[in-house]
């Protein structure tokens, strides 16, 4: 990206200044090097973003930003109902409330090593994995409404989870506000028999190891100690989500124009929050969420049945599952503190820093989890939401490593099975039905993850607390 | 994947995107690019040969001839979720703005196909159908995968 077209505010602040018909700036965090690579479309798409009706102070973006749809991965827009703001599907996503969840499994890596190529099999046969994989959960329609209004509290109350998990995921396990009847029945054919299964593209199911702590105080309060075992799962609200992103932008095109709104870019597509097609949308959007908390709880429940096969004490006690594709009501410092407003979460995690009232008492005192998905070779991180992340991105920060060079490109640099080979030589196993989608995954397709991370620390977003690395990679 | 197929038609290919994957038909007709567009898509996912055992039928409408590709392409992606199938033959009639197409395939083997990525929907970005100025249609536009 061309620097001289920020003003630059301090070493990984960057500023669009808002002009044409910019309503308010764009704020991209990154280091020099990291803004450099982004693409020009993420400055392109930030305008656009910033140009839409109801926009709140400014539009966000994280240090693993890339070109998305519409809204770019990796961005934060806040929009203010009673001002004629906006609900956008693709600042969204397709893969609705796509998120990541930490367990702690109470081992250390030695416990693991001996018996670490059979975890990696069992895992790989009984959680299902990629396109044609399905689920042994066949929902019948009163159970699909049951939980897309109950989400990960539904998969609990049906034995697929713990009561002392809602503590620890965001919305204590159940989104309000959901409403099935907006799901059409199509998106609902599509999830029939997909819960708990873990998806394809960047999604994984991880075994890792704590190898590096960077705050004490804030990895003992999560439980984090060095050499550690954790289980990380990555995924989300599967075809239910992906067709009413399908379906709900489709639907918007004509709602943006009617209501007045010119899209710079159809992916844009956008409807007043204050409108039939908006109010509509949204209780499709957070039976997505559902679908994805309770998705989550499954595959979590999944691998605590597969760890209680090798290791009958391991409890995998859950961390935090936080979201990372979203829009939430929340109140945030405005003009007018005590209005609520529309934050959207495209590729960002929500970062609540410490004292939150809304984080469990466990974890107040230091701030919220943040997980980071690395790629399959580089790791993980563990982040705690900081202070000042709530006047700097409406308390949000990255989500990933973000990634540098596309799937097509990925192809032609590496092999899938050399990368297998190359990661068991360095104690990493990965399980995958796809060679070509591992080489699409390759860990040198990715940002470094750790200068994003770091970015995102010295912005002020979130601080690090602990580096993981990978022991076992279940790849759809 | 690069260029599969002789030019100057019909034929399909795949293109870079940041995260996810562009697909590119083309053909002598508008209903021949998107054909071609569909196998790019199933491109995407699958090297392996896929047999033409069962036929499915959609139709679609739009108000203009992009959407209407977009449209096509989602159609394609629901059957394979839901009947749990891969398509590696499609025909497509456009009559306006009203498509009916056909696709033909069989069921998803992960051993067979071992497919690299489950598509989550076709997208607006890239999005693009024209036809060029030897008469050849091309239809295009970005998969999130």
């Amino acid at each position: 990206m061309d620097l001289s077209r920020f003003t630059r505010i301090d070493p990984t602040t960057w500023q669009i200044e808002p002009t044409g018909a910019m309503r308010v700036p764009g704020i991209i965090y990154a280091d020099e090097n990291l803004i450099r690579d982004m693409d020009e479309k993420v400055y392109e798409q930030t305008a656009n973003v910033a140009m839409l009706p109801g926009v709140v102070k400014a539009v966000y973006v994280m240090p693993d930003a890339h070109w998305g749809y519409g809204f770019p991965i990796g961005g934060v827009a806040a929009f203010d109902a009673d001002e004629g703001g906006v609900i956008s599907a693709g600042g969204v996503g397709f893969d609705v409330s796509c998120g990541v969840r930490t367990m702690l499994t109470g081992l250390k890596v030695a416990d693991i090593n001996p018996v670490q190529k059979e975890l990696a099999d069992s895992l790989y046969q009984q959680v299902p994995v990629g396109l044609g994989s399905k689920g042994a959960i066949v929902l019948d329609p009163q159970e699909m409404d049951a939980m897309l209004t109950g989400g990960a509290r539904w998969a609990i109350s049906r034995g697929w989870g713990e009561t002392r998990d809602l503590d620890r995921i965001e919305e204590h396990g159940q989104m309000a506000g959901a409403d099935p009847s907006c799901v059409s029945d199509r998106a609902k054919e599509r999830q029939r028999r997909e819960m708990g299964t873990l998806g394809s593209g960047n999604h994984y199911l991880e075994v890792q190891a704590v190898t590096e702590i960077f705050d004490q105080e804030a990895a003992g309060a999560y439980g984090l100690k060095p050499d550690d075992v954790v289980v990380t799962i990555h995924c989300g609200s599967r075809g239910l989500g992906h067709q009413i992103g399908t379906e709900y932008l489709r639907e918007m095109l004509p709602a943006a124009a009617a209501a007045g709104i010119a899209l710079p870019d159809r992916e844009l597509a956008c409807a007043p929050i204050n409108s039939e097609v908006g109010q509509r949308y949204l209780g499709a959007m957070r039976a997505a969420t559902n679908c994805a908390l309770a998705n989550r709880e499954i595959i979590g429940h999944y691998a605590r049945k597969i760890f209680g096969h090798f290791f009958p004490k391991a409890e995998l006690a859950l961390l935090f599952d936080v979201s990372h594709n979203t829009c939430k009501v929340e109140a945030h410092k405005t003009d007018d503190a005590s209005k609520p407003i529309y934050v959207h979460r495209k590729g960002a995690t929500r970062a609540f820093g410490p004292g939150h009232p809304d984080l469990p008492k466990a974890l107040r005192k230091v701030g919220q989890p943040v997980l980071i998905g690395g790629s399959m070779g580089t790791g993980s991180y563990v982040l705690a939401g900081a202070a000042g992340s709530e006047d700097l991105s409406f308390a949000s920060a990255c989500h990933g490593a973000g990634r540098a060079m596309s799937r097509h490109t990925a192809l032609r640099a590496w092999s899938g099975r050399q990368i297998i080979k190359d990661l068991a030589d360095r104690g990493i196993l990965i399980r995958s039905p796809s060679v070509r989608g591992v080489a699409e995954e390759a860990p040198g397709a990715y940002k470094d993850v750790g200068a994003v991370v770091m970015a995102a620390e010295e912005a002020g977003l979130a601080k690090r607390v602990a580096r993981l690395r990978p022991l076992v990679c279940i790849k759809g | 994947m690069a260029v599969q197929s002789n030019t100057p038609a019909p034929g399909w290919e795949d293109f870079p995107h940041g995260a996810d994957v562009g697909i590119r038909g083309w053909g002598r007709t508008l209903e021949q690019s998107f054909e071609q567009a569909a196998l790019a898509l199933t491109g995407v996912l699958t090297d392996a040969d896929i047999e033409n055992r069962t036929s499915v039928e959609v139709e679609c409408d739009a108000p203009d001839v992009e959407v209407l590709f977009v449209e096509w392409l989602n159609a394609i992606i629901y059957e394979m979720a839901v009947r749990n199938m891969i398509f590696g033959a499609f025909k497509v009639t456009i009559n306006g703005l009203h498509l009916r197409g056909t696709m033909w395939g069989e069921p998803v083997d992960q051993t067979k196909h071992a497919p690299a990525c489950e598509p989550k929907g076709a997208t607006y970005t890239a999005l693009r159908v024209a036809q060029g100025a030897d008469g050849t249609w091309s239809a295009e536009c970005i998969i999130d995968v």
